[in-house]
């Protein structure tokens, strides 16, 4: 996770990036439908969803490559949209690095510059910083092709960040990497750009990269923006089906409202009564969904102690029977699948806190399942 | 980045300026209307103009204060009307399609080894395909006249070895020159089928192997329904200036071989008939505007094709 | 059909069709070495008709003319080809496209009888109503060029649709204005592909005589044109001997070019491995 601190969209100074109600329409289809966002100075704000759900478009947008067919991009105040993508103080990184091949690493990085007149010594000065930002100034002379991966993406980013650009956009940064340089690459991205201080959006995919490096976090599907909020509101409190489902994995009950009550709502569904210490938005007979994250549940075979309960309250609420009618087991942890009486699977993640687990539970094994009333995140949509 | 991401019209199309769009196209458009298109329209115009002693008279004149509009149709009679025309129409067609077919059938087998061949060898065994190509078109029939002739190579060679007793007639036949004709355009056929054998998914073969199929079946339903293009686009690359061929036919063709560009060229060249040779051209292009679009609709295809 | 049966046929097929196409180049220049006038009777080894090119005036004339004239043709397709394939690369839709690409493309296959007359009777009208342009070395440029401006929008497209979109993109993003982006990235990119369009058309103008022969005037007779209305008498040894010559200068040329070529591509393939084997 990114450690600056996240400042979120609140605040009486006018926000670095606006996007106001951006819309693009190919043909028929719209690729972005009313996107609003506002992005804080010195964040790093992540535009998450699958393929084809609009962020690429989005971010060719703040690139200048595309035109927008109605709304308004502010940056620092100025209305960029008009403004071709030679004209704008952003650069780009892209997915596929975009180096030039017939250029070396050098004249890469320096080709920002050149067209910007800046004065030779200045170029040279800037180039050498940069390179050694990424730590490539042995292969100043080298060219694109005679790199590892690794080291063209690191060029690339030296050569986005050469010319002090006021926004940073990053389109799939570690795709083209492989999953262990993933890794390591992501905190080491983040570092650098926060040493230089810039604002950034990024489009991913995956999400481990936005929940490793975004202070904050954009869900788009079909266009729209689902929800914004930093990786662990996203994570705990979704405020759709869409979200839940796709950050992280998610159990899903349906079921309709019992009783609705200012500070508890109870719900009903196949599988149980599901107990929430707070109050929704909603009405008693409404359809809703009942989230709740696997490391949330606990699994024994033992009945559950009314004692452990959160409260009193709760008693008879939020658990389930079943058998186990899979599980994996990674070492430091087991995910079981647990088939309940009310016909549901549910995915289990238990923490295998003890070498020998003493109720080592398998394949058939008949337990319980049992969760807190504070874990439940109700979905209205 | 998804295909969505992308508009139709890139960065350069909105922000080039207009004149830069402008020239770019416009410079082409403009020389390939003039160069290419307007001496059509000239043509067709020539094609029902009045032949006068060197050049043609106009379609539009005036006399006695009366604006008189020649047109000749009488032209595109006469080759109605003469079996000597319709004939060589006919002819040209002929051989043309046969010489497609005999191309397809040497050149499909070829291209389809060349493409299975060892990925380091294809690129010098294509290179060997492309050289005779380099060399003049000219040349090369001219010496099938030195190989076929009466007195040519291949008869001393067979007399020579008691093969034959006397010469085999083989110069100024359609044999001669279906050979001269397949041999300069087996090349044409040879590349299109190549580029798309060679990027044909084997696993799709593998696929029906494993499924049961025979390599014969294989062959037939999978290799060639998926080569289609290929061999469209080699056909018409061979059967569309065949149609209108004129070199060839004069150096290896004989009297039985009666081919429309020579008609062409006699009317033009040797009757002095301008007109009659424009209308024979334009019965030529309307002979062969249906091949044309077909071929002009692959091209659009594979540009669009290989964009995506 | 076993695998070494399957082999056996590919070689035996492979090389029947390599025969076929190099037999009668190869018999065209032995036989330029033939002593005898009697072109297809062998009379012993001699170099006569070498010695009797260098005094082939017509044939020499016709030469220096076809060179000229190629040369020119190669440059002009080439710049009007480059506009034509970024005009279809770029430019998805604009008004006549199909019109455009119908006309790039159809001289591609259009029987040259078609193309040389239609261009020589508009050229023909056209110097009616304004007194020129003479037919010469001009009219001949100009019908090889329509020609050759097919050839090189081919190849030259082919290159750009290969290129990656990103970098005249990443370009832009960089503050390149289109100008520069076109000189500075996209030109360096495609110098192969505009070489290789040249050397085709060049080669192309050299042998053409259909079109040559419909739009050249007196004292403009290219060397085709002279080949042709020799070949068309009979058979006549100085064809045989520039036969030799251009395989010769042909065949030398491709190889020197595919040698360099692998060279550079076995160097290239050593640096990438290089670049791999250091750990990040």
């Amino acid at each position: 996770m990114a450690h600056k601190d996240s400042k979120g969209s609140g605040g009486d100074v006018a926000p670095f990036l606006q996007i106001k109600r951006i819309v693009k329409k190919f043909d028929d289809v719209f690729a972005v439908d009313e996107v609003s966002l506002d992005i804080a100075q010195g964040e790093i704000f992540a535009l998450l969803g699958s393929s084809g759900c609009g962020k690429s478009t989005l971010l060719r947008m703040l690139a200048g490559f595309e035109a927008p067919t109605s709304g308004q991009i502010l940056l620092a105040g100025q209305d960029i949209v008009g403004l071709a993508p030679y004209e704008r103080p952003i650069n780009m990184m892209f997915q596929s690095y975009a180096l030039f091949p017939h250029l070396t690493v050098w004249d890469n990085v320096a080709f920002g510059l050149h067209r910007e007149g800046m004065p030779k010594n200045q170029i040279e000065e800037r180039v050498t910083q940069m390179l050694d930002l990424v730590q490539l100034k042995p292969y100043s002379k080298r060219k694109p092709h005679q790199l590892s991966g690794g080291q063209q993406q690191r060029v690339a980013l030296a050569r986005s960040l050469a010319k002090r650009p006021k926004l940073l956009l990053l389109d799939e940064p570690l795709g083209a990497l492989d999953a262990k340089l993933r890794q390591r690459t992501q905190l080491e991205l983040v570092d650098i750009i926060e040493q230089v201080g810039v604002t950034c959006v990024m489009v991913t995919h995956d999400q481990e990269e936005a929940m490793t490096m975004a202070t904050r976090i954009g869900v788009m599907s079909e266009g729209k923006i689902l929800q914004i909020g930093q990786p662990a509101e996203i994570y705990e409190t979704p405020n759709c089906l869409f979200v839940a489902d796709f950050i992280g994995t998610v159990n899903i009950f349906k079921g309709q409202v019992e009783v609705d009550e200012p500070d508890h709502v109870v719900i009903a569904s196949a599988d149980c009564k599901h107990y929430v210490s707070h109050g929704i938005t909603g009405t008693r007979g409404m359809g809703v969904h009942v989230a709740v994250r696997p490391e949330k549940m606990s699994i024994q075979t033992e009945t559950v102690q009314d004692a452990d309960r959160e409260s009193p309250a709760e008693v008879g609420f939020n658990q389930a029977q079943g058998v186990i009618e899979d599980l994996a087991y990674l070492g430091s942890l087991t995910t079981y699948h647990v088939r309940l009486d009310g016909g549901s699977v549910v995915k289990v993640t238990h923490t295998n806190a003890a070498r020998h687990g003493s109720s080592a539970m398998t394949w058939g094994d008949r337990v319980y399942v049992w969760w807190c009333g504070s874990d439940v995140v109700v979905l209205t949509r | 980045m998804t295909a969505l991401a992308r508009s139709n019209n890139t960065i350069y199309a909105r922000f080039m300026g207009p004149w830069g769009r402008y020239v770019v196209i416009g410079v082409p458009m403009v020389f390939l209307l003039l160069v290419f298109l307007l001496p059509f329209l000239v043509v067709f115009k020539i094609s029902v103009s009045e032949m006068e002693t060197v050049y043609f008279k106009d379609l539009l004149s005036v006399k006695d204060d009366l604006v008189v509009l020649a047109f000749k149709y009488g032209n595109y009679i006469s080759l109605t009307h003469d079996a000597l025309y319709f004939k060589a129409y006919l002819s040209s067609i002929k051989i043309a399609a046969i010489t497609t077919a005999i191309c397809l059938a040497i050149a499909y087998p070829f291209a389809y080894f060349l493409a299975r061949s060892p990925a380091e060898r294809r690129p010098a065994l294509l290179m060997l395909v492309m050289l005779p190509f380099w060399t003049s078109f000219l040349l090369r029939v001219y010496a099938w006249k030195m190989l076929l002739a009466d007195a040519g190579v291949f008869n001393n060679v067979a007399i020579a070895l008691g093969l034959a007793s006397e010469p085999l007639k083989m110069m100024n036949t359609p044999f001669s020159l279906v050979v001269g004709m397949v041999y300069t355009y087996v090349p044409f056929m040879i590349l299109p089928l190549y580029a798309n054998l060679v990027k044909m998914d084997l696993r799709l073969l593998e696929a029906a192997l494993d499924l049961g199929a025979t390599p014969w079946q294989a062959f037939w339903r999978i290799t060639v329904p998926l080569s289609k293009s290929g061999i469209i686009a080699g056909s018409m690359l061979v059967f569309i200036p065949c149609v209108g061929e004129f070199v060839i036919p004069e150096l290896l063709g004989g009297p039985e071989t009666l081919m429309i560009g020579h008609v062409l060229w006699d009317e033009f060249f040797g009757n002095n008939d301008w007109p009659m040779a424009a209308s024979v051209a334009v019965v030529m292009v309307g002979l062969i505007i249906i091949p044309l679009a077909l071929f002009n609709k692959y091209q659009a295809e594979s540009t669009s094709a290989a964009k995506s | 059909m076993t695998p070494t049966a399957g082999r056996l046929t590919s070689g035996a097929w492979m090389g029947a069709v390599y025969v076929f196409l190099y037999l009668p180049i190869l018999t065209l220049m032995l036989f330029s070495f033939n002593a005898s006038p009697m072109v297809t009777n062998w009379g012993g080894f001699s170099l006569r008709w070498y010695e009797a090119l260098v005094h082939d005036r017509e044939l020499i004339d016709g030469f220096k003319l076809s060179l000229e004239i190629a040369f020119s043709t190669g440059c002009s397709s080439v710049v009007l080809g480059t506009l034509a394939a970024l005009s279809l690369h770029r430019f998805k839709r604009f008004t006549g496209r199909t019109l455009f690409a119908g006309m790039v493309n159809s001289p591609l296959v259009m029987p040259e009888v078609i193309i040389g007359l239609s261009l020589l009777l508009m050229l023909v009208s056209v110097q009616r109503l304004f007194g020129f342009p003479e037919r010469g070395f001009a009219t001949i440029w100009l019908g090889h060029t329509l020609l050759g401006m097919a050839y090189a929008t081919v190849v030259v497209l082919s290159r750009l649709q290969e290129m990656s979109p990103s970098l005249e993109e990443a370009a832009q993003d960089l503050g390149a204005l289109p100008l520069q982006v076109f000189f500075l990235i996209t030109l360096p990119l495609i110098s192969q592909a505009l070489a290789s369009a040249w050397l085709l058309t060049f080669t192309l103008s050299l042998d053409d005589v259909v079109i040559s022969a419909f739009l050249n005037g007196p004292g403009s007779t290219t060397m085709p044109i002279t080949i042709f209305s020799r070949a068309r008498l009979g058979l006549s040894p100085s064809v045989n001997t520039v036969a030799t010559l251009t395989v010769a200068v042909v065949g030398i040329g491709v190889l020197a070019a595919s040698v360099w070529m692998s060279r550079a591509e076995k160097k290239r393939a050593q640096e990438m491995a290089a670049a791999y084997r250091k750990v990040d």
